[in-house]
């Protein structure tokens, strides 16, 4: 696991090619708490910069996600995917820290709890589904949830994701974004639905599906690894520059 | 021992093995059969409690929007409207939309939830939150994924949308327990906005149809036209609406 202290300088630019940077995010959220972003820690709390991506292999050890008919499993495919979105995120300068590394199935919580642990970074899991037209691939961000109104600065955990929507939103659309140029038939823009792993996140997060594991050849999968390891490491490039991260531990974005 | 002993011994051995003999198979048919009744009573007892709601010919006959996966446009949704006689009650109305949601399009390839889910029960709370319970097949059958998950909730919460308007929000119970996921995606955990609109008292039935008309099926009455857009959170009436705190 890799401490934000040990995350490099944030002098990274956007890679070439990339989209205009997003515009900013909204300072606070509707309902916001006491303790985000401009209010308790004011002008005193110092700004640092997305460093870190979380990526997430959905499924592993008993639970195989989804299976195809030649004995392709979920779980398997996208630690290999992995391995890619990693190399191609340290390209770009961020450091990656996984949620596992080999065949363990955290629980959700878990995970949630890995990305959290983090400040200034970024919560992406990937996913190959059973149905979807091969060879494309979609983003997902949480559905909207309750606005968190507590005033007493925290962030209840099943509705950690509340903060970050609109953040999540532009992460995911830019990431969307380089996979439909890369992936005929994939939507525009990215996709909101209720996926449980997002909704405790605390940080942008997005879950990156790929279609499917109905392939015939394994190697159809394996050849969309590079393309979508690049849509990821140059959406969180371009991202970077719009999401200012409080340098204060348990502020709001 | 004496001989006479031995004799009535080996006599009365020889005995219980000639009546075990007789009585083995016997109690073995016994047995199977008592485990058949227990099986029948069993099967008996879940059509029961499964059985879809009786469709009352003397209902009005309404045009009923059932929600199935699209043809054309891939992972969305398309209305299929059909002509059923509904009850007005609510829940038994929900129970008949869901029932004929679940019997599944003409067409298998557009099924948006697995054909050996059922629907075990459905309860409406007086604020208007629905609760489904489904049998077990609903998340062990669905295929694995968000788009496949999202596409068989929102088939449900938008056919009741569409014909039951009391109904606000839905709750999904698997097997009568409340689950985190649908297939390891879908967060099941709160209720899913169904309706924002006011529940309207009554729902006009359709004009009356004479009897040689032919039957409608949902294949032949299927809706030109996919609902717009991709089924998403924030489109309505579209949405896989936002799940709310637990009920």
């Amino acid at each position: 696991m890799v401490s934000p202290s040990q995350a490099p300088s944030q002098t990274q630019q956007p890679a070439a090619g990339t989209p205009p940077a997003a515009s900013p995010p909204a300072t606070s959220p509707p309902g916001g708490v006491a303790g985000s972003g401009g209010s308790a820690f004011g002008a005193q709390a110092q700004q640092a910069g997305l460093n870190i991506v979380v990526l997430d292999p959905a499924h592993g050890g008993t639970d195989p996600g989804a299976r195809g008919t030649g004995g392709i499993r979920e779980s398997e495919i996208v630690l290999d995917f992995v391995i890619q979105v990693r190399r191609a995120l340290e390209l770009q300068g961020f450091q990656v820290v996984q949620t596992r590394q080999g065949n363990e199935n955290p629980s959700f919580d878990d995970r949630s709890a890995t990305a959290n642990a983090q400040r200034g970074a970024v919560f992406v899991t990937l996913h190959i589904s059973s149905t979807g037209l091969p060879g494309t691939a979609r983003v997902y961000v949480n559905s909207d949830l309750p606005p968190v109104g507590d005033s007493n600065g925290l962030i209840p955990w099943d509705r950690a994701q509340a903060p970050f929507l609109g953040l999540s939103r532009t992460f995911g659309d830019l990431v969307q974004g380089y996979l439909t140029q890369r992936f005929k038939g994939s939507p525009d823009a990215a996709q909101t639905a209720s996926v449980r792993q997002l909704r405790t996140t605390a940080a942008p997060a997005i879950a990156v599906e790929v279609s499917s594991v109905t392939v015939e050849d394994r190697a159809d999968l394996d050849r969309m690894a590079p393309g979508v390891a690049d849509a990821i490491a140059r959406g969180a490039a371009a991202f970077k520059p719009s999401y200012v991260v409080p340098n204060t531990r348990g502020a709001l974005p | 021992m004496t001989p006479r002993w031995k004799f009535w011994l080996i006599g009365g051995l020889v005995i219980a093995v000639l009546a075990a003999a007789i009585y083995f198979p016997i109690l073995r048919r016994r047995v199977k059969r008592a485990a058949k009744l227990q099986q029948q009573s069993e099967e008996q007892a879940r059509r029961e409690l499964t059985q879809p709601i009786a469709i009352n010919p003397g209902d009005p006959r309404v045009k009923t929007k059932l929600f199935w996966a699209s043809d054309t446009i891939e992972s969305t949704l398309v209305p299929v409207t059909v002509e059923l006689p509904l009850s007005n009650d609510p829940v038994m109305r929900s129970k008949q939309v869901l029932n004929t949601l679940l019997a599944g399009p003409v067409d298998a390839e557009l099924r948006t939830l697995p054909p050996d889910a059922l629907l075990l029960a459905f309860y409406l709370l007086p604020d208007g939150t629905a609760i489904a319970d489904f049998s077990e097949a609903l998340a062990t059958s669905i295929p694995s994924g968000i788009v496949s998950e999202q596409l068989a909730v929102n088939s449900i919460a938008r056919t009741l949308e569409a014909n039951v308007p009391q109904v606000q929000r839905l709750k999904i119970l698997i097997h009568g327990q409340e689950v985190e996921t649908l297939a390891g995606h879908l967060d099941l955990a709160e209720a899913f906005v169904v309706n924002t609109k006011p529940a309207q008292p009554s729902v006009k039935p359709a004009p009356a149809q004479s009897s040689t008309d032919k039957p409608a099926t949902p294949a032949s009455d299927k809706a030109p036209a996919p609902a717009p857009g991709p089924l998403t959170a924030d489109k309505p009436p579209g949405k896989l609406a936002q799940p709310e705190r637990k009920p």
